[in-house]
């Protein structure tokens, strides 16, 4: 002890490891239609839901498998009336519970029950800083004021509040507005996530990516307020990957870090991963947490880096980036195992070009999500 | 409830303690010690551990600075001093840690 320096960094070592997160989508249901929806183009209905008891079964396997953290998501996972059972359940089970949220359903009586359940921390979304605003993209009159009001009985009763609000060539130059309103809600921690192009936000991809100009812009501003408000927001910003040189790490890796579960019990290493062709994602009515995370086929379909083809395949980063996204490969080549085409050594690399160029024309209109 | 525009800077006599919702405890699976943050995990190593063990919300920095040096005292307490008030700025940055019930600043 001393010489060096103390550290805190996650944890990096070879070999399958135990998950240390879980996404439960508890529901498709949201009372939101926002048309940047990263949930699949099919939705999953109500009655094929996971029951309680078969949701409290899975967060004891998941806390046996290791896991660490629980996100309830959705959909709306306030539309499900047992979010307040399952909250207690994976409480009792040590695991760090973090609720995600519209703040469009419930109040202060709700979050109430839920921190004394044990929850740790709300994530609430928004879609713009001003009302119309807000309320356009969310396709939801009276959106702003629900989320408003809910985010003050989140600090009421006493939790941690993180604002998350994604951002597109539509709301881009509101950055400064966002850091204020995140301030003046009493959040500790902002999100600004640009869309990611998948699913609805794919097809509605011309109205949403910014400008290189715009982004530029924005980062400037995220950055300076980054430095302003250091130990009082922290500001996460996701910048869009198609404005990028290297792809992102998506999931960390496919089948490293996180698992998903679907609100019919499909286990899925990311939350679009349906959109794959050709992979059969199990269920936890069928097989154990711990079976499909270490044997399943589909966990280990793109695990590590033996599925890689080149560029990846001897590429320095291929344990840093993990060959990027296989959904957004497929999506954009039809090939599920190439190397993400954001990546500039990708030979599909054309593609995100034309998106790019694309992106100098404005267009504006695009296609609500619809629920069923 | 705002949480305040000031930012906490830490010195000798600052006296921290987790912040609510943070939790620092032993993992069996992978047999070490975590701590969980909102959206953060982190994993502290031995040193860390060590530093975090003594934030209890009594102790001020310097206090835990003497416990650490009283244990190695082949390292000059001025490096640990240092280390140690680094980390924990760097945490209560992150609102890993909030200044403790007996901490004027507070």
């Amino acid at each position: 002890m001393p010489p060096a320096e103390p550290r805190i960094e996650p944890h990096v070592a070879p070999g399958v490891e135990p998950p240390l997160a879980l996404l439960a989508e508890l529901t498709h249901r949201c009372p939101l239609r926002c048309p940047y929806c990263s949930n699949p183009l099919k939705l999953e209905r109500a009655s094929d839901e996971l029951t309680e008891a078969e949701w409290r079964r899975v967060l004891g396997e998941a806390a046996a498998l290791g896991v660490l953290q629980v996100h309830f998501s959705g959909g709306e996972p306030m539309a499900r009336r047992d979010l307040v059972a399952l909250i207690g359940e994976a409480a009792g089970r040590g695991l760090y519970s973090n609720l995600i949220t519209s703040g469009a359903l419930g109040g202060e009586r709700e979050l109430q029950a839920f921190a004394e359940a044990g929850l740790k921390h709300v994530q609430l979304s928004f879609q713009d800083v001003a009302a119309a605003d807000n309320d356009r993209i969310a396709g939801l009159s009276g959106a702003h004021a629900r989320k408003s009001a809910f985010a003050q009985a989140v600090r009421a009763v006493g939790l941690p509040l993180t604002l998350n609000i994604v951002v597109h060539r539509q709301n881009l130059g509101g950055v400064d507005q966002m850091i204020e309103m995140a301030l003046a809600l009493g959040a500790r921690r902002l999100e600004i996530a640009h869309v990611q192009y998948y699913a609805w936000a794919l097809t509605n991809r011309a109205a949403f990516l910014p400008t290189r100009a715009q982004l530029d812009t924005a980062t400037r501003t995220v950055e300076a307020a980054r430095e302003r408000l250091k130990g009082v927001l922290a500001i996460d910003y996701v910048v869009p990957d198609y404005h990028g040189v290297r792809p992102k790490s998506c999931m960390n890796g496919w089948g490293r870090r996180f698992l998903n579960i679907s609100p019919a019990g499909k286990v899925l290493p990311c939350h679009a991963a349906e959109t794959l062709p050709g992979l059969s994602f199990p269920s936890v009515r069928d097989a154990s947490l711990a079976d499909i995370w270490y044997r399943s086929e589909a966990f280990n379909r793109f695990r590590g880096t033996d599925w890689m083809a080149e560029p990846c395949r001897n590429c320095e980063r291929r344990t840093i980036d993990w060959g990027g996204c296989r959904c957004q490969a497929f999506l954009l080549t039809g090939d599920a195992a190439r190397a993400d085409p954001v990546c500039a050594l990708s030979p599909d690399h054309g593609v995100v070009e034309t998106a790019l160029r694309e992106a100098e024309q404005p267009v504006e209109a695009f296609i609500y999500r619809q629920y069923g | 409830m705002a949480p305040s525009r000031d930012r906490l800077v830490v010195s000798a006599s600052t006296v921290l303690q987790l912040a609510p919702h943070v939790v620092f405890r032993f993992d069996d699976t992978r047999q070490r010690w975590i701590m969980m943050a909102p959206e953060r995990l982190m994993l502290p190593d031995e040193q860390a551990v060590e530093i975090l063990q003594l934030v209890d919300g009594k102790a001020g920095v310097s206090a835990i600075v003497d416990t650490l040096a009283a244990r190695y005292t082949q390292a000059p307490r001025e490096l640990i001093a240092k280390d140690v008030t680094a980390m924990l700025q760097d945490l209560l940055d992150k609102g890993c840690l909030a200044s403790g019930p007996s901490d004027a600043a507070g």
